[in-house]
């Protein structure tokens, strides 16, 4: 079982300074609104590449059965994250912590997630390592939980598992009941790492990659972040651009006129409500948001949902938004994105549908024009 | 009567007003802006002063875009040594990363990243590494003309900063900016604020200078004060140590003037100049702060400024027919108007000529009538009203209409049928509002700090932060009997566990001894 490749996504095959911008940008729309701003990961992966030289970028088809393909990403509060800033040797410190613990190489990196700031970390620890990149990500977006990962559903284990901090501080998890333990009693840990770490789990054999790791999600951020910024300086349309490449459509257009947040039990909750622009007027919406955006419905039902992407995207530049960012009087498209098909199997459905966040209604599919 | 100067350096005009204590407008002037700006102000001062007694004028206050424009145009800057307190975090992104390369190069001596800094709950990442300022500073000898030092988490934990600025200082001769008295949460943003701050101090010393040379020059002998970013005043002295805190004075006293012009606390504020129409948001008459950080120079940075919205719509913007229909700017003839502007008999179509066909009473209609026919005329009123409203609409922060202040020479484009406007003001000396809110401008104190609860109640700490910030206004110089709270806000540190908790608080009042009687602006006498 595996995926094919997209006929209109050109693939990447090195990652160097000025792609990371395309990169940074194209995670920000598949962050869904959270994922965390990848600008600080975009600048720590340039100057890794600047230091190191440019990272090798690999198909998920063309890794071998030597070793393993270990995710690194950063795990902790926001604020912390933008104030203490890594080292970038931890990653390093984790990588190594992995192969001790775990008795096999580490032969490629990927991003556990390819939205937000996640999905440039991996470049930093490839940069550092000269290790290759697989073209691939465990969600094909960004969600909320650490263990809403196609490829723990795939029998994937986030454990062992190794934080590292810029001080070498190691802490490694070698067991847990099941992943969502794992990822508990990581969050315990940094705290007392003050608040941030890096984090190394759910490695992966070259077959359960091919089976269940989203295919070229790298591409695919680099082509939105590309089609974005060559649309916005031609003063294209950013839908129409990156289209081809993600299988987008707009589904609304309007003006935020009410912005609802609340923060629960760590997640920032909201509601975002719009009024209808242009070939919308006269319509509403609402999108509902944790962290990420999850559902947005207009007086015609529900337009998507999750699993598939419901991103934003200021409507006069095409500039993707966080649901931080949102306030009264922003000018909006929304647009929707198909989910990876993988999230549409049934051992990987119920992690992320609409149950899973709470909404009591069945997951409708996004149709996939591509 | 004693009175005060309040002065305006914009980038196309210098404006001056002289104002009594009982808020009378005794005279008001606008001067062409000049490269060196001390003649410009020398001429403005030279004019509002005419037929009065430069001894009854006790206050002079400036604001000025001098700051900004050395940005912009990378011109003055000093060269600084950045040493960052963090290691062994943060190496992983070098100071100035993110700069213009152009911008970078004039600014950078060096940087060095050293061991320090805090976690956010207050214990070190690692100890001061004492030898390494110790050596930068000696190494930095000669070599660079200002120092700007940032700790991971200063603004919670400073003594590290405090620390190595008096280490440096031992050694270099320098102006030394720290982090914690600059920026907010954010390394990098709080970082590049820094380091600007410590580029700027040469141009601020050359404008405080070049201001009280200007005052001495026609006989003035007030206190000089500059104004801020937030619409309060600092020193001179205040003023040369954090400069990058008035790179956005022009456009706040524009607000805080159309505030005290018209009477209204809470509005929004379109000052319309040659080239541009600029929208801020008054809270209880100061200027509503941006939430995000801010880019100057194409550098983000995390200091306070005003939320601002800027469109390319001014009396000079550009307007052009084409296949398609008109087209407006951005392009701009700027001070250019009064001789290339159709009305005024240049061959260039603006805005001004369409607001001259509507009827507005300057210049030649004649010459504008066979540029434009009336269907064209409709459709750029109709684009401009588009382009204002869309700008208002994100001034906003609820669908309730406001109240709109149009100042500034180009405010006749200004339409009353804003959709978002409960009702626009045109408040007489609109004109020269931002020298009006550059002289009535207050003093302020302000903290922005994160606590540590210790087991105290959030109110105690709080309370103490209230008191703090009273304090540091009234040691800036206001009147302890008329300080007032403007903002206290204590803000929720997301995801992290534990008692820490940021409290802002900002206290303003009249300065000591100067306080100006109640009541609105009137205007006694005018010329100029």
């Amino acid at each position: 079982m595996s995926v094919t490749a997209m006929p209109h996504l050109p693939l990447v095959e090195e990652i160097d300074e000025a792609t990371v911008s395309d990169l940074a940008l194209g995670a920000t729309l598949l962050g869904t609104g959270g994922g965390g701003d990848p600008r600080v990961g975009a600048l720590m992966a340039q100057a890794a590449i600047r230091e190191f030289g440019p990272v090798r970028v690999v198909d998920p088809q063309a890794v071998g059965d030597d070793g393993v393909v270990v995710p690194v990403a950063m795990i902790g509060a926001p604020t912390v994250i933008l104030e203490r800033i890594p080292g970038g040797h931890e990653l390093d410190l984790a990588m190594q912590g992995f192969e001790r613990l775990q008795g096999r190489p580490v032969i490629a990196t990927m991003p556990i997630e390819a939205g937000g700031i996640n999905s440039t970390i991996p470049l930093v620890l490839a940069a550092r390592r000269g290790l290759p990149l697989v073209d691939a990500d465990g969600m094909g977006r960004a969600f909320p939980e650490v263990q809403m990962v196609t490829l723990g559903a795939g029998g994937a284990k986030a454990w062992p598992l190794v934080l590292a901090d810029e001080s070498a501080n190691v802490v490694s998890i070698s067991g847990a009941r099941d992943n969502a333990s794992a990822e508990r009693l990581a969050r315990a840990a940094v705290v007392a790492m003050g608040g941030s770490a890096v984090v190394a789990h759910y490695a992966v054999d070259a077959q359960l990659l091919r089976e269940w790791a989203v295919p070229h999600s790298v591409s695919l951020a680099v082509a939105i972040g590309r089609a974005l910024r060559e649309a916005r300086a031609h003063g294209d349309d950013p839908i129409a651009a990156i289209a081809p490449v993600c299988g987008a459509r707009r589904l609304f257009s309007g003006q935020v006129v009410d912005v609802q947040r609340s923060t629960v039990a760590g997640f920032v909750r909201g509601r975002l409500t719009l009024k209808g622009l242009d070939v919308d007027a006269g319509g509403r919406a609402e999108v509902d948001f944790q962290n990420e955006n999850l559902i947005v419905r207009s007086e015609e039902g529900v337009l998507a949902a999750v699993p598939d992407l419901i991103s934003l995207v200021e409507a006069e530049s095409g500039q993707p938004l966080t649901t931080e960012g949102m306030r009264f009087g922003l000018r909006v498209h929304v647009i929707g994105i198909p989910a990876s098909p993988l999230w549409w199997r049934p051992e990987a459905l119920p992690l992320v549908d609409p149950r899973a966040f709470g909404y009591d209604i069945d997951p409708i599919r996004m149709e996939d024009p591509r | 009567m004693s009175a005060r100067i309040g002065i305006d350096v914009g980038g196309t005009n210098t404006d001056a007003v002289l104002l009594a204590e009982d808020r009378t407008i005794l005279a008001s002037v606008k001067r062409p802006t000049t490269p060196d700006i001390e003649s410009g102000v020398r001429a403005a001062l030279e004019a509002v002063l005419e037929g009065q007694d430069p001894g009854a004028v006790k206050l002079a206050m400036l604001g000025t875009t001098q700051c900004t424009n050395a940005i912009v145009e990378r011109r003055g800057l000093r060269r600084v040594g950045v040493l960052r307190l963090g290691a062994p975090a943060t190496t992983a992104i070098p100071p100035l990363a993110d700069w213009p390369a152009d911008l970078r190069d004039v600014v950078l001596a060096e940087a060095r990243i050293v061991g320090g800094g805090h976690h956010f709950d207050g214990r070190e990442i690692a100890p001061l590494d004492v030898a390494a300022v110790r050596q930068a500073a000696s190494d930095w000898q000669g070599e660079v003309d200002a120092v700007a030092i940032t700790g991971v988490f200063s603004p919670a934990s400073f003594m590290h900063e405090e620390m190595a600025r008096d280490l440096v200082r031992d050694k270099l001769n320098v102006p030394v900016s720290i982090s914690c008295e600059i920026g907010s949460l954010g390394l990098l943003e709080r970082e590049n604020a820094t380091v600007m701050n410590a580029a700027l101090t040469g141009v601020a010393e050359r404008a405080t200078g070049g201001f009280i040379q200007a005052l001495r020059a026609v006989g003035v002998s007030a206190t000089p004060y500059l104004s801020q970013n937030d619409g309060t005043l600092m020193t001179l002295g205040h003023a040369a140590e954090y400069p990058v805190l008035t790179v956005a004075s022009g456009p706040t006293n524009s607000l805080r003037g159309g505030a005290l012009l018209s009477g209204r606390m809470d509005a929004v504020v379109i000052d319309v100049g040659g080239t541009t129409a600029d929208l801020g948001a008054l809270r209880d008459g100061f200027p509503r702060e941006s939430g995000i950080a801010v880019e100057i120079g194409g550098v983000l940075t995390n200091f306070r400024m005003p939320d601002l919205v800027s469109v390319a719509l001014g009396g000079g913007t550009i307007v052009r027919r084409t296949s398609a229909g008109v087209e407006i700017g951005p392009d701009s003839v700027g001070h250019d108007i009064t001789r290339r502007a159709l009305c005024f008999g240049g061959d260039t179509l603006t805005l001004t000529d369409v607001a001259v066909l509507g009827g507005l009473g300057l210049g030649d209609p004649g010459a504008v009538r066979h540029a434009l026919n009336a269907a064209d005329a409709r459709e750029v009123n109709a684009v401009a009203l588009r382009v204002l409203d869309a700008a208002l609409d994100r001034m906003r922060t609820s669908a309730e209409p406001v109240t709109v202040v149009a100042v500034g020479g180009g405010s006749f484009l200004v339409p009353d049928d804003l959709a978002g406007a409960v009702e626009v003001l045109r408040p007489s000396h609109h004109e020269v509002a931002n020298a009006v809110g550059a002289a009535v401008a207050e003093v302020s104190g302000e903290i922005d700090r994160i606590y540590h609860l210790d087991g105290k109640p959030r109110s105690t700490l709080i309370e103490e932060a209230r008191q703090e910030a009273r304090q540091r206004a009234v040691d800036a110089g206001a009147d302890a009997d008329e300080v007032r709270d403007l903002e206290l806000e204590e803000i929720q540190l997301a995801y992290l566990p534990g008692d820490a908790v940021r409290i802002r608080a900002r206290a303003a009042g009249p300065l000591s001894g100067h306080e100006l009687l109640p009541g609105g602006i009137e205007r006694a006498s005018a010329h100029g």
